[in-house]
Formats: structure tokens, sequence, C-alpha cells
């Protein structure tokens, strides 16, 4: 166990964990911000997806002793209650079946958005593929992003 | 305007209290963070809310709050049920709030996300709760303005009596009408009448699924929870033989080391019951990694099981013996018992006319072979559930599609009566099916009782996509017989399955056709199987859909029109006593794709399928256009035509239809479970290939067909016929036809 002091959403934390613990975990267990999800734990479905520094990184295999001093932003810290363009995207789309992966979609998206403002729809595509959306929400999901980048 | 009795469910119009007390009700105890209730803008919470019935209250200001019902899985009910209860209550929409309401099997009927019916089953008493309760608001209104209750009217949330120019809202009128006996008959709006129903509504938990509010069951948390994982068996046909705690039980943050055996062996199960391995070891611990960590470390020893029985119960059957074979299974093996028992003659479950002396007389025969593998769910949120056991009580909380068989399940094992065991339903990640069959919710009952303390059970993806409960393998041998002037003169379907099999005997093409057979079979296995979205259904449609495909083809007509062809004769002078769908309307979404895709007019140069299906009590008709980029399928566009009646949320119904069109296209290209001497050789998204965003429709059009037909859902119908309409789109892309799934492992190579 270690303590370790995390930068998340302009706030400071601290907490005592194991160095190896990754932060989807402690966001979940130890911080109590659950947004974040766990969806496979081998980065392949992009449901933990938080931000390093303003780039998406999978939480599931980000551990806490890499963090240092980066700022971590989740989908709780994105904006205070739904303003970030993003998201406003997703709800005027009504993008969620079962929402389980949408914060995961919308933090990828978010990142690649402020990377690339005006992106083509191949670009979308390649940018999202690593999300999975097991209800199949996908065509949703790329019109919002698109709505999103003309906003 | 329709007048109805109230006599469904009455119990559920009863007054239980006159009033709830200021402020919202939470159900339970969440963490800091999720005990604010996020309210839409404009909305102000009520100081007092009076209980009209089990489905709203109204508070003082006129806000309204409906309970939801059913489980919430993604289909969207939690919009669309209220929707129904708000527009015969007629009030303005922006005054409802929505909560999830718990398990009360004695106000609610049928709390169950299954087989596309919620709307269904509960429209009726859905319609109820709003019309009663708008009777007993007119009738505290005509009591206190001294008027005769037919001349109140109501007006999204007002109460009116125009001749003496009285106008209220209704939350004045609250208080009195808790007050007013439930009413014995109640009128009901006529559907061109209505405007809430028909017109779309954004779901209303939209706003905290994009800011990561804690919906879901793994979010779930109550102050001093410990977290409890599972070890089963790595493989079908094996069970658990010892296993050494000791390494682990001193491990950082580790409680507890057990045994954890799910069903009682004298326990007669229940159909939502199926589990596929009884025995297990229980790791319980502080936190979900430290848990993680010791259960990766823990040796276990497993060995093969020999025969196992038990009683259970099917979908609504008795009790019977269920025999689980011995054996390590392999996905070779099954392949090979397949193409074995399709050799043999099979039960017979359904024969018109003289099928076998059309065949002998025939002209030509085509015959094709359709196949496909075992499935895993994959709901994105893994299988958990939290339970607080304690001695004379207990609750379970989490996702499940069958809170009220469950219960029964958690108070048999836990030896409390069912009054005591209290279920509470989260949002779902998913479910598809699988959370139908809710072991995890008495394995989580369990371990609480052990640990006397609140317990969090959480399935790995590992766990969840190995533990079974899967969408069988299926087998099909399609025939057709021509005459020499290529006219149809019989048709034979052959079916069977492991460990069963997919036939729905008296659907179309059944009842269309003078010489008719359809004949099952099954293989025993160790392998559970259940409920996969559309069950049956989504191997029927994508085989015979396919075949018919081809057998318009052989006769040298339009696919739309042979089929057309086919529902008039089965309108019109239909073979044989029993057939289930309506043929007027599987014409109609049939006539309505072909329309909106322009499959006429617009066909020249298009790589273009078409299929359509009925199941669970809606109709679906599509069309798939696709491309080929260096020698790998686009979609291009998917026409979607439905028939499900009445659209409740026109926008949500749409949505369902497109996941239902993204999901069939993944389904047939990609997904495959298979076997190596019992083990799931795919345990996550690595392995089990699931459809991503590049490889989705660039766009899905969908249609209703407009009618006042009582509504039926749409959670499953556009699900499997879009698997045949790309098999067909792809036969025009490359001249070959597809029939085994996944598609992609047969075809495309990569």
């Amino acid at each position: 166990m270690a303590v370790f002091n995390l930068n998340i959403n302009k706030k400071q934390y601290q907490v005592d964990v194991d160095p190896s613990t990754p932060m989807l975990w402690v966001l979940r267990d130890h911080l109590n911000l659950v947004g974040t999800k766990y969806g496979c734990g081998i980065a392949q479905c992009g449901a933990c997806t938080i931000h390093l520094n303003g780039k998406a990184v999978r939480s599931c295999i980000t551990f806490v002793d890499s963090i240092g001093d980066k700022e971590i932003t989740t989908i709780e810290g994105l904006s205070e209650n739904g303003e970030h363009p993003v998201q406003q995207a997703w709800l005027g789309h009504d993008v969620a079946q079962c929402g389980y992966c949408q914060p995961g979609q919308i933090m990828t998206a978010a990142a690649f958005l402020s990377e690339n403002p005006h992106p083509s729809d191949e670009e979308i595509e390649t940018a999202m593929n690593g999300n999975i959306c097991r209800c199949g929400t996908y065509t949703r999901i790329k019109a919002a992003v698109k709505t999103a980048s003309n906003s | 305007m329709t007048i109805v009795k109230t006599t469904y469910n009455r119990r559920s119009f009863l007054k239980s209290s006159l009033a709830a007390g200021g402020g919202l009700m939470i159900g339970f105890s969440w963490i800091a963070s999720a005990c604010s209730v996020d309210t839409p803008k404009g909305i102000v919470i009520p100081d007092e809310w009076f209980e009209i019935n089990a489905y709203l209250k109204i508070g003082e200001n006129g806000v309204v709050t409906i309970f939801s019902p059913n489980p919430e899985i993604g289909q969207n009910v939690k919009t669309s049920m209220p929707m129904i209860v708000a527009e015969e209550l007629d009030v303005d929409w922006k005054n409802v709030l929505v909560e999830q309401a718990a398990l009360d099997t004695s106000k609610y009927t049928r709390q169950l996300a299954g087989g596309s019916d919620s709307i269904r089953t509960t429209w009726s008493a859905l319609r109820m709760a709003g019309a009663s309760a708008r009777t007993m608001l007119r009738g505290a209104a005509a009591k206190e303005w001294n008027v005769p209750v037919e001349e109140v009217t109501t007006e999204a949330g007002f109460l009116k009596h125009t001749p003496s120019r009285k106008k209220a809202g209704y939350g004045e009128f609250a208080s009195a009408a808790a007050e007013i006996p439930v009413p014995e008959k109640v009128e009901l709006k006529e559907p061109n009448n209505f405007t809430i129903i028909g017109n779309s509504k954004k779901n209303v938990d939209g706003l905290k699924i994009v800011t990561g509010k804690p919906l879901f069951g793994l979010d779930y948390k109550v102050d001093g929870m410990l977290y409890a994982m599972i070890i089963h068996p790595p493989a079908f046909g094996m069970k658990l033989k010892s296993y050494d705690p000791n390494e682990v039980k001193n491990m950082p943050g580790i409680k507890d080391v057990f045994t954890l055996k799910t069903y009682n062996d004298d326990y007669e199960r229940q159909w939502s019951d199926a589990i596929s391995f009884n025995e297990m070891v229980a790791i319980v611990g502080n936190s979900t990694y430290e848990v993680w960590n010791a259960k990766l470390m823990l040796n276990v020893e497993w060995e093969p099981f020999k025969e196992q029985k038990y009683m259970s119960a099917g979908w609504g059957g008795n009790a019977n013996e269920v025999n689980v074979p011995a054996g390590l299974e392999s996905t070779e093996g099954h392949i090979a018992k397949m193409k074995a028992a399709a050799a043999k003659p099979g039960r017979i479950e359904r024969r018109d006319g003289n099928p076998e002396e059309a065949f002998r007389k025939a002209a030509k025969v085509l015959e094709r072979t359709y196949t496909a593998p075992f499935l895993a769910h994959n709901p994105m949120e893994p299988q958990n559930f939290f339970a607080d056991v304690k001695e004379d009580s207990a609750v379970v909380v989490g996702p499940t599609q069958t809170p009220e068989p469950m219960q029964k399940s958690v108070a048999d094992r836990l030896g409390l009566p069912l009054d005591k065991v209290k279920v509470e339903m989260t949002r779902m990640g998913g479910g598809f099916g699988r959370r139908l069959y809710g072991h995890f919710m008495v394995e989580a009952a369990v371990i609480s009782q052990k640990m006397k303390a609140p317990v969090k059970l959480v399935y790995t993806r590992e766990d969840d996509m190995t533990f079974g409960i899967y969408r069988p393998m299926y087998h099909a041998v399609y025939r057709a017989a021509f005459d020499k002037d290529k006219k149809l003169t019989a048709f034979h379907v052959k079916m069977g399955g492991v460990p069963e099999n997919a036939l729905h005997a008296n659907r179309f093409p059944a009842g269309a056709l003078d010489n008719y057979l359809a004949e099952s079979w099954a293989i025993d296995s160790n392998i559970s199987v259940g409920a996969m979205r559309a069950p049956g259904s989504n191997f029927n449609a994508a085989a015979e859909q396919s075949f018919l495909d081809e057998v318009a083809e052989e006769m040298g007509v339009d696919p739309i029109q042979f089929r057309l062809d086919l529902l008039k004769r089965a309108q019109e002078n239909p073979v044989g006593e029993r057939n289930d769908y309506d043929a007027a309307r599987y014409a109609g979404v049939l006539e309505l794709v072909r329309e909106k895709s322009g499959w006429d007019t617009d066909s020249a140069g298009k790589n273009r399928g078409v299929a359509a299906y009925f199941c669970h009590n809606s109709y679906t008709a599509q069309v798939v256009d696709l491309v080929l980029e260096n020698g790998e399928p686009k979609v291009e566009k998917v026409f979607n035509a439905n028939d499900c009646g009445i659209v409740i949320n026109p926008d949500a119904a749409i949505n369902m239809t497109e996941g239902s069109v993204v999901d069939g296209i993944g389904t047939a290209m990609f997904g495959e479970l298979t076997f190596n001497q019992g083990e799931p050789q795919q345990n996550n998204f690595d392995g089990y290939r699931m459809i991503r965003h590049a490889e989705a429709p660039k766009k899905i059009e969908t249609y209703f067909v407009e009618n006042d037909i009582h509504p039926t859902g749409m959670g499953e119908p556009p699900y499997p016929p879009v698997m045949a309409a790309l098999a067909n789109a792809l036969y025009k892309a490359t001249g070959t036809r597809y029939y085994h799934q996944p598609f992609v492992k047969n075809s495309f190579g990569s």
C-alpha cells in the first residue's frame, strides 16, 4: 500500500492503495467516481476511458503509480452539469439505449474533438472504433460527434 | 371516448397511504453522490406528495411522479411506460418526474423485461392508472365547485369547468382526489386524441447517463459494503475438486474464501434459475482489485463430473428431471454430431398435404444447409448484484430482468419468507436475455448471509463470458420442390441444435404452401443455454429468409413479390389450422419497405438484399444495401419497416430498431463462441469479436406502419431478419451465398 495524491477534475484527492491498482478501481471503489465504467479490463472496449492531461486513456490499464502530477478528468468532471458540447450533442440525438458505455464514448469523443475539431466521417469512425456499444448506437454516436464538431 | 371497467388488478389502484410525505422517496441508500436527485430544469420539487395509486403521485404544485414498474434494460420502458400513464392522466410531460418502482407483486403485474412484452402486457394497466387518477381529480373538482362531474374537463394538468369559467391545476385537487373512491369505470382517450403517445420524448435518464451518475448495479454502494468474486470451473463438464485458501486468506484486503453452493440439491428450480456451475469458490474482501488479485492467485483443482440430475421447471411449465450429461465437449464434436443428426429423420412438428410425394415428383429440388454457432450475450455491464442479508430479512439490489421469480429463489435459499426479501432494480447495462437468469442474485445473497455484511458480487468480463447460458448452436436443412414450370410445390425444414433447436413450425411460410413439412431434433449437451434476443427466431429468420431468397431466384421472381404472393395465399386461403402470424400485417411491412427503399425503381446497380420476419408480436421487413471496399463488405444503408401497432415513443422505437440492425449485422458477421474440451475459447473482447463503429451501417432509415392496433414490442423483432437481408445483399455483391455464421470466418478471412 502507498499513499497517492491525485488531481482529479481539478480537485485534490488522497488514496492509500496498492501501487499496481488500475485508476478504474481507484476511481470507482475508493473515490466513488463511478461514471467511469468497467467493461473488459483489458483495454478492448473503452467503457473506462478517462482523460490524462487531456488525452483519452483506458483507466483499466492505467495504474495509479503512473499518474504523478498529471491531471485526470473523468466523466463527472467533463462539465458541471452536462453542458459540454459533446454531452449536449448526446442528449440532442438521444443516443443512449442502456447507457453503460456512453461515458466512455463521450470521453473518447471529447478528447478526439479537442485535437481534431472538424473531422471527416472516416476520422470519426477510426477515432471511435475502440469503444464498443453493445446496444448498437453507433450511427447516433457518429451523428452526435458531428453535431458536437459543428458547435 | 372508450369507457372501460377498472378491472385490471384493482389492488394497484387502492390507496396505500394518503400522502407519501414531503420530498422524493429514495428507495435505497445510495452513496452521497448518488443521493442528489437530479431534477429536470424548471421542475420544482413539491413540499407534499399525494399518492393517487401505485403508478403515480401528485404534488401540491402539480408536479407528477410516475413510477415505472418494469426493469429498464436499455429498451427505454422507463420513458415509454410513464408516457402511457401521463397520456391518460392528461398532464404536461414537462411536469412529470419518473422513478423506477421496486418489485411489488401486490401492486404491479409482470415486472419482467423479456419477450419484447413490457408494453404489450402493461398497456391496459398503465392507461387505466392514468385514466382513473384523472377521473378522481375531476371528481374532486366537481365536488368542490359543486358542478356535475361530466362538465369537468382536463387539459395538460389543469381541471376546467367551462360554464363557470373555473380552472385549477391538478396540484390543488391532488389531496382531495386521493380521498375519492377508485372509480368503477373510466374513460380512455381515442388514439387520435393522443398528445404524448406518438410524440418522441427523450430518455428520462439521459442527463444522468451523459454525466456519469450512479445508475447501474455495478455503481450501487452502501457504507461498509464488501466486494465478492466467484471462481467457477474453467470448462463445462468440470466441477470443483479442492482448493487451498491459505495462501490468499492473508493477502491484503481479503476477508474470507469459501465454497459457495448456489442452489441446494433438493431445491426445485424455476426456469429463471438456470445455472451452469452450481458449486464455486467465493472470495470476499474490501475492494474489487484486492479480491481480483486473490482470485488470480488462488489454486483450485477441478475434476470431470458424472451425469448430474436435478428438478427444474420450464417457462411456465411443471418441474421435470433435467439430466446434465458428463463429458468435455468441443466445437468440432458438435459439428460432427449435428451433421449425423441432420441425416436422420427428425421429430415431425407439422405436416400439411403430402410433402414426401411432392418431393418425389419434383422436377428439381433445392437443398441448403445453414448453421450458426453458440453466442454469448456480452452485456457491457458484467453480471453483478448487491445483497444485504440480515437475520430476518434481506435486501437485494441490482440489474435483473426477472425480479419476481428471483425473489422466490433468493427467499427459498435464505430460508426467509417471500415478503422479507426486498428486490430493487437498477438500470441495466444491457442484458439481451442474460439477466433473465438470476443465479448471481442468489450467490450475492448467500455470500452476504455468510459474511453478515452487505456485499456486492462482481463478475469479471471473463466470468461473464465463460459462465454459460449461451444462445444455442443451430443447424437447419431447407428443401424446396419445384415442378417443370418452376412452380414451388413443397417446402421442408429440418432444424436442430445443441442442446435445443430453433424451429417455429407454425410460422410463415407454413400456411402458404399446400405441401409443408417441419421436423426437429436436438443433441444433449452440458453447455447451458438460455434466451438471447429473439430466441430461436434469431437463427430461424437468418436461415429461412436466406433460403427464400434463393427459392425466388430459382423461380425467376422478385424476392419481395415472391413473399407477397405466398402471403396472399396465406391470407385468402390458408393451409392448416394454426398459422402464428397475420398475413396482412406481414405483407404490410414488405410493401412499406418496398416503397421506402425504392425497391422497384432504385435498385439498379445496388447490392441489395431483402428479408422480413414476424416474432414477439411485431413485424419487420428490411432492405440492406452494401458495397465491397477492398473485398470487405460495407453496409451503406438499411431500410426498416416495422409494424408494432401504436408506436408509443417513435424516436426510441427507431433507436431500438437501429440497435437491432447493428447487433444483427454484428452477430451474422462476427459472433461466435467455440469450445475445446469443454472450455470456452473466447473469454473477453480480444477473442470475441463485437461489431464496432467502422463496421456499422452508414445510414439506417426506419418507418412504421400506422395503425391503432394494441402496441407490441420493438426490443427483438428487427434483430433476426437483418441477418438474412445482409446475407442476401452479400450474395448480390460477391456472387456467393452465405450459409454459415459468422460470415467473416467462412468468407472474408480476417
